[in-house]
């Protein structure tokens, strides 16, 4: 499995009497989308947090680029290429667009211990964050306040602030969360453009969007991985269909 | 004679314990309850040890001083949360620290304007004035064992009040779920006045019984406070059961720290700088405690879902 | 603002009145020890209510520094005095900087309430240390005899005195805006704003944070420092918790977390304290009305009043 560039190797973590994450193993290959579904209360959250350095997990491996990240902090797995987006918007409100862009460009070019030169004319920093913010079509709001946008918008600078990082792979937790058909749909385009260059680990709810994007699925039930395979496959299965029924 | 003062100094301890837990159960309850970090908690101390200073001149006894000591604590309690306090919940912390900063001057400079500068007496009445015999042969003043058991009686009540009465059901939801119980329709305003007052009230017990023992003065609340917020840093904040652990650890801490770390240090030093040297260590005793404590728990010895 | 501040001290010392040239300098001490506040509480968000810590240990290390130069003794029976500000300063600034450095490894392990309780309770460890050790004073603190000499200047003339202060104060308030618009302030106004994002763009906030409140420390203390020499005296006073309140109003008087905002509220608070404190004693009584209807009504301090709107990349946190 070299080709993989995320993988979870076996990972466990209890709450109390709580299983949450039982014995989770999957991997991230080079070029492609690998959605992970799950009714409420599958332990999603909880996966997500112990590959994003939230949570430690009690057992097994998280595994970047064949290097074991499992022991690293957030901010460490950021820098050696993990980004990530939120269900929830973590933006900086007051700042622009651009500011949210450049902190994570600020990480990959060098250290953040430099005193002297300002940020607004720094060309390093400036570039790369207007790349990235054009990628997601959000370069002619770069210097507005993020209080202003759309929350379509929104939700795209927050892969554009993942892709700051120059990332080995991407974590989006339910990108589309909110948006209209519309929206969905533009940003599902987006995406698709987007698997060549980092492989994406997608967690959604919106399942249409889902079908259209993965190469891969992983159900998550109770903690545990039940099904996984090719979208035909994971139709198929009679165990998913229970377990979204049984909801 | 080493055991005799060690017991000694281990029930002054315990008294400065019980004194600096009435102070702390008010401050965390309203912290718990209503997210509100309130630094004006020490002037509610130094009003309940005037007014029973005032009331107990006036009046020639103790007891209703005391008795006007807390109630008019809990009063002004009531009546500052009513005008200012109700509108910082919502506020940041920074806000409420300022605010109640603001109300600290605006207490302490009218209490002085009321009453002048110069300090006030409040002796312990005769009936309490007497001696206990500690085994040692020891004498040991009632007054301070009589602090001790209120700071007992409180204890209990507290937690009778809080773990049986609807009040105390109102304040523990209060604690996990602030948006719950405003949706529930419990009128929460009037919670929130009454957990106040309780607290203004209890501060107001603790200065009035220690007006007795030292002096009563402007600014006299906020060493207390200070040691109060060590108290409850230590304990996790809004636990009633951390305030009450830590406050006897502050007490006896600090108690015994101030008597045996000289002696200590006279063991290899010389005698004038081992005492100057242990009464600055002494001094800072209970805050290493309690960065120490830190180190290992962030959130204190009992941690509530904040 | 700070050209008028140059100006009314030199006007007063040629009009001859030493006495509002010394006022000048007491206020510009207050506003750089307030600019450095404002680096932790309004830049970083860190609000930390014992930075009278520094203030005061700055002042120590000044008065320290002076006693053993006048009696030709030794610190500790090792180190010589001096009263050569050219050593004092550097000295004053690591020691605050060393302490700040103690302090915020513990207290930036918490946030929200514990963390201002416990800034507030190690500034009180370091007062009552002052108060209960007799070498220095005690609780009756210790003179400076004789203002701490900087080589070719007579530190003894207000005007001079007060240049220094002014030169102090002007660069700290350069550093504090440099700093700000740098890589640096960058991840530390992301640290304010929101943390989680920071962590996300593979930042540790934690650093960033300490060396925030190291440097914020260290103005303090320079600022200290030089409040001693002005007063040719330093006690426990210039370490208590109501020196770290005043600091904190003074900020937020002036408005959090803008250049010009300490001075404008060191400006609001001395004037308020000569002109009320004439009419009467209990000035303070009124510091504290005015400060509660601020705190209540007008959020946004003297300088966001004058500039009509929020200053940018704030809100307010937690």
């Amino acid at each position: 499995m070299s080709e993989a560039v995320l993988a979870l190797e076996g990972l466990h973590k209890r709450f109390g009497a709580l299983t949450a994450t039982d014995d989770v193993s999957l991997t991230l290959r080079r070029g492609e989308i690998h959605a992970l579904i799950g009714p409420n209360g599958a332990g999603k959250s909880t996966l997500i947090a112990q590959i994003t350095g939230n949570l430690r997990p009690d057992a097994g491996r998280v595994l970047l680029d064949g290097e074991e990240i499992t022991e690293l902090s957030v901010a460490a797995r950021a820098r050696r290429g993990l980004g990530r987006s939120f269900q929830v918007s973590s933006l900086a409100e007051p700042l622009t667009v651009i500011r949210n862009v450049m902190i994570g460009v600020q990480a990959v070019s060098g250290h953040s211990f430099r005193f002297w030169t300002p940020v607004h004319r720094d060309r390093r920093l400036l570039e790369p964050a207007m790349a990235a913010l054009a990628r997601m079509g959000l370069e002619h709001r770069a210097w507005t306040p993020v209080a202003a946008l759309s929350h379509g918008e929104r939700r795209a600078l927050e892969v554009a602030c993942a892709l700051a990082l120059e990332p080995r792979a991407l974590l989006l937790d339910e990108p589309m969360a909110g948006l209209g058909p519309e929206g969905s749909a533009r940003l599902t385009e987006l995406l698709e453009s987007l698997k060549q260059e980092v492989p994406i680990l997608l967690i959604e709810h919106d399942m249409q969007a889902v079908f259209r994007l993965a190469e891969r699925l992983s159900v998550l039930v109770a903690g545990r991985v039940i099904a996984h395979g090719d979208v035909d496959t994971i139709r198929r299965d009679p165990r998913v269909r229970d377990a979204y029924l049984g909801e | 004679m080493s055991a005799t003062l060690f017991l000694e100094q281990l029930i002054n301890g315990l008294q400065l314990g019980t004194m600096l837990f009435l102070m702390a159960s008010g401050l965390t309850l309203v912290f718990g309850v209503m997210g509100l970090i309130n630094l004006a908690h020490g002037s509610f101390y130094m009003v309940g040890a005037y007014l029973t200073a005032a009331v107990t001149a006036a009046s020639g006894s103790f007891m209703l001083g005391l008795g006007a000591g807390l109630l008019g604590a809990a009063a002004a309690g009531a009546l500052v949360e009513l005008i200012v306090i109700r509108r910082l919940y919502h506020r940041s912390h920074l806000d409420q620290v300022l605010a109640t900063f603001a109300l600290i001057l605006i207490f302490s400079e009218g209490t002085r304007w009321l009453f002048g500068a110069s300090p006030l007496w409040l002796s312990t009445p005769e009936w309490l004035s007497g001696y206990v015999t500690l085994p040692g042969d020891a004498r040991y003043p009632l007054y301070r064992l009589v602090i001790i058991g209120v700071g007992i009686t409180v204890a209990v009540g507290l937690y009778l009040l809080i773990s049986r009465t609807r009040l105390g059901m109102r304040v523990r939801a209060g604690e996990s779920d602030r948006e719950m119980i405003g949706a529930l329709g419990i009128d929460i305003s009037r919670l929130y006045t009454a957990v106040f007052a309780l607290g203004a009230g209890l501060a107001g017990l603790a200065g009035a019984m220690v007006g007795a023992l030292q002096s009563v003065q402007v600014g006299m609340g906020e060493p207390v406070l200070i040691l109060a917020f060590v108290v409850i840093v230590i304990g996790g904040i809004g636990s009633i059961k951390g305030a009450l652990l830590g406050a006897l650890l502050v007490g006896v801490v600090d108690t015994l720290g101030r008597v045996f770390l000289p002696l200590f240090f006279r063991g290899f030093l010389p005698p004038s700088e081992a005492t100057d040297v242990g009464a600055a260590l002494a001094s800072m005793l209970i805050y290493i405690l309690m960065a120490v404590i830190l180190a290992f728990k962030p959130k204190g010895l009992f941690t509530v879902n904040d | 603002m700070l050209a008028l501040l140059l100006v009314l001290p030199v006007a007063a010392d040629l009009l001859g009145h030493p006495y509002y040239v010394s006022l000048a300098s007491r206020l510009t001490l207050i506003a750089m020890a307030a600019v450095g506040l404002n680096l932790a509480l309004g830049y970083g968000g860190m609000i930390s209510f014992g930075h009278a810590a520094y203030f005061g240990l700055g002042g120590y290390i000044a008065g320290i520094g002076a006693y053993h130069a006048f009696d030709a003794t030794a610190f500790m029976g090792l180190l010589p005095g001096s009263d050569n500000l050219l050593v004092l300063w550097p000295l004053a600034m690591l020691a605050c900087g060393l302490l700040a450095l103690l302090i915020g490894a513990v207290s930036l392990r918490t946030s929200g309430v514990y963390f201002i309780m416990i800034t507030l309770a190690f500034a009180q460890m370091v007062y009552y240390f002052a108060n209960s050790w007799p070498t220095y004073g005690g609780q009756d603190g210790l003179p400076i005899y004789l203002r701490n000499q900087l080589p070719g200047l007579d530190t003894q003339d207000p005007l001079t005195f007060f240049l220094i202060c002014f030169t102090g104060l002007v660069l700290a308030m350069a550093l504090t805006s440099r700093l700000m618009g740098s890589r640096f302030g960058a991840a530390l106004t992301m640290a304010r704003l929101n943390e989680t994002r920071l962590a996300t763009a593979g930042i540790s906030p934690y650093p960033i944070r300490l060396l925030a409140f190291v440097v914020s420390a260290v103005i303090t203390g320079l600022a200290g420092a030089l409040y001693a020499d002005l007063n040719g005296f330093v006690s426990p006073s210039m370490l208590s918790w109501h020196m770290s309140g005043e600091l904190m109003v003074i900020v937020i008087l002036g408005g959090v977390g803008r250049l010009y905002g300490p001075l404008a509220g060191a400006v609001l608070f001395i004037s308020m304290e000569t002109l009320l404190g004439g009419v009467t004693e209990y000035w303070q009584l009124f510091l504290g009305l005015v400060l509660l209807g601020v705190v209540l009504f007008a959020r946004h301090g003297v300088m966001g009043w004058l500039a009509g709107r929020e200053s940018p990349g704030r809100e307010p946190h937690e």
